[in-house]
């Protein structure tokens, strides 16, 4: 840990807006991530979760308020913010691999062409890290050519090559088929254990229960209530989040 | 039919020439075509609108009038000379003007490849931290190429037999140049007239098999 690394979160967000044509999808966010932390941000869609996951990497821009990474506030555009993105990963929603790349090439091509590693550092890292969620055997194949679990496994991996100070996880098992949840969970359970930093927008509460170390509950732009997932789950404070709740917990 | 075997090397020493052209504004335009596309994607407004107004202006011009324009009026008129010898000028003039004209059509072909490339590939390569001309070249331009193999094939085609217009530019070296000189000597000959569509057939046809197979070939998978 760096000189002052514990004392400054590793993302603060002060008065954060953004608003979508008439739609106020952020209202006044203020919100801090600290190093290490497993935060998971839950609450009905549309509420903004996405687009708040979003903003911390610049994906979507924000209209007033300030986000500050280490610090310092985010870069505007150019060099500055292709760097910070190469220190913030991403996992999406419907994994994005590039289509025209094998799985290897995928997880190899941040590294040699963003850190310019190379080649073969690149490719004995990215086999590393094909091993520990599991594809390795896949290495040679294209992305079409797997299941949804085991594409976003491999975005995992992609996220992790670059050595990344945290990851953005906006909501990588809602577009997998049921039976391939868990295998994707476990991969980002194990990350968690071994104290990355990271934010994950999932409606997969037995998730949240089990690795997240605050819970933050968004609906129509606000944060309504953040707890410990216990605090959350067990003792909510807001009608909203109550109600949330009921909704999904009665099984 | 004698008069297309007396004169058929004439013609073919012609069909040569169009050869040559054909293949200097293929490489020329694929190159030129590839710069226009990314300033038309750019995310810079200046460099867009260049794009754009170039695009429009060259692509709706006709293609005799600016082999004219190339000859008469940037050589001519403005000085432009590429070499003393005015046999070299004339094909390097007719390239260019060939190249500029279709490199528009290979501009707006892989502007529709890009529009195939889903929005969620930018973002992942933005996400890596790769730069935009990174992203461009190594995750959307190398998509959209594949999607558009068999529209540039149609693109090179039509260039292939656009080299025919060359006497516009003044030159006097192609195979419709030849034909017409050869007529001007024998009469009108209906057997030239096949003979050459032939030859172009014969070069064209493949090329339409050929892109279409590799179309296949390279299609990305989703």
């Amino acid at each position: 840990m760096t000189e002052n690394g514990d004392a400054i979160p590793l993302v603060r967000l002060e008065a954060v807006n953004k608003h979508f044509g008439d739609l106020h999808v952020l209202r006044d966010i203020d919100l801090t991530v600290d190093r290490g932390e497993v935060l998971v941000v839950i609450g009905p869609s549309g509420g903004g979760k996405s687009t708040l996951c979003r903003t911390i990497n610049r994906l979507e821009t924000i209209d007033s308020g300030t986000i500050y990474f280490e610090g310092r506030p985010l870069p505007a555009e150019g060099a500055a913010l292709a760097r910070l993105r190469s220190e913030v990963g991403m996992v999406f929603q419907s994994f994005n691999l590039f289509a025209h790349k094998t799985i290897l090439e995928n997880v190899t091509l941040g590294p040699t062409k963003v850190l310019r590693k190379p080649r073969q550092e690149a490719e004995k890292r990215a086999m590393e890290l094909l091993e520990r969620v599991g594809i390795a055997s896949q290495a040679q194949k294209y992305p079409a050519q797997l299941s949804g679990g085991q594409q976003q496994r491999t975005a995992i991996a992609r996220a992790l090559a670059m050595n990344p100070k945290m990851i953005l996880f906006d909501e990588p098992t809602s577009a997998l088929d049921p039976e391939m949840v868990q295998e994707v969970l476990d991969v980002m359970i194990g990350l968690a254990r071994d104290g990355m930093t990271m934010v994950v927008v999932t409606h997969e509460m037995g998730f949240a229960r089990r690795a997240a170390h605050r819970v933050v509950f968004m609906a129509d732009g606000q944060i309504v209530e953040q707890n410990t997932p216990d605090e959350f789950f067990t003792n909510a404070r807001t009608d909203r989040a109550k109600d949330f709740l009921s909704k999904i917990l009665t099984h | 039919m004698d008069e297309l075997i007396r004169y058929a090397p004439d013609l073919a020493r012609g069909f040569a020439v169009n050869m040559q052209l054909a293949l200097a504004s293929a490489v020329l335009s694929l190159i030129l075509g590839t710069v226009l596309v990314a300033m038309r994607v750019s995310p810079t407004p200046v460099l867009r609108a260049a794009g754009a107004a170039y695009v429009n202006i060259v692509r709706n011009t006709p293609l005799t009038l600016l082999l004219a324009f190339c000859a008469l009026g940037l050589s001519d008129k403005m000085g432009l000379v590429f070499s003393q010898n005015p046999s070299t000028n004339g094909f390097l003039l007719v390239t260019m003007g060939l190249s500029l004209y279709t490199a528009t059509f290979v501009c707006e072909a892989l502007r529709a490849g890009i529009n195939t490339v889903p929005f969620g590939q930018a973002e992942a390569a933005r996400a890596i931290g790769l730069t935009f001309s990174q992203s461009l070249r190594l995750i959307i331009l190398p998509q959209a190429f594949r999607a558009v193999i068999a529209p540039l094939g149609s693109v090179m085609i039509a260039m292939i037999k656009n080299t025919t217009v060359a006497v516009a530019a003044g030159y006097l070296a192609d195979v419709a140049f030849a034909m017409k000189d050869t007529f001007d000597k024998t009469g009108v000959s209906i057997p030239i007239f096949i003979g050459i569509a032939l030859a172009f057939m014969a070069v064209v046809l493949p090329i339409g098999l050929f892109t279409g197979w590799l179309s296949r070939k390279l299609a990305v998978a989703r």
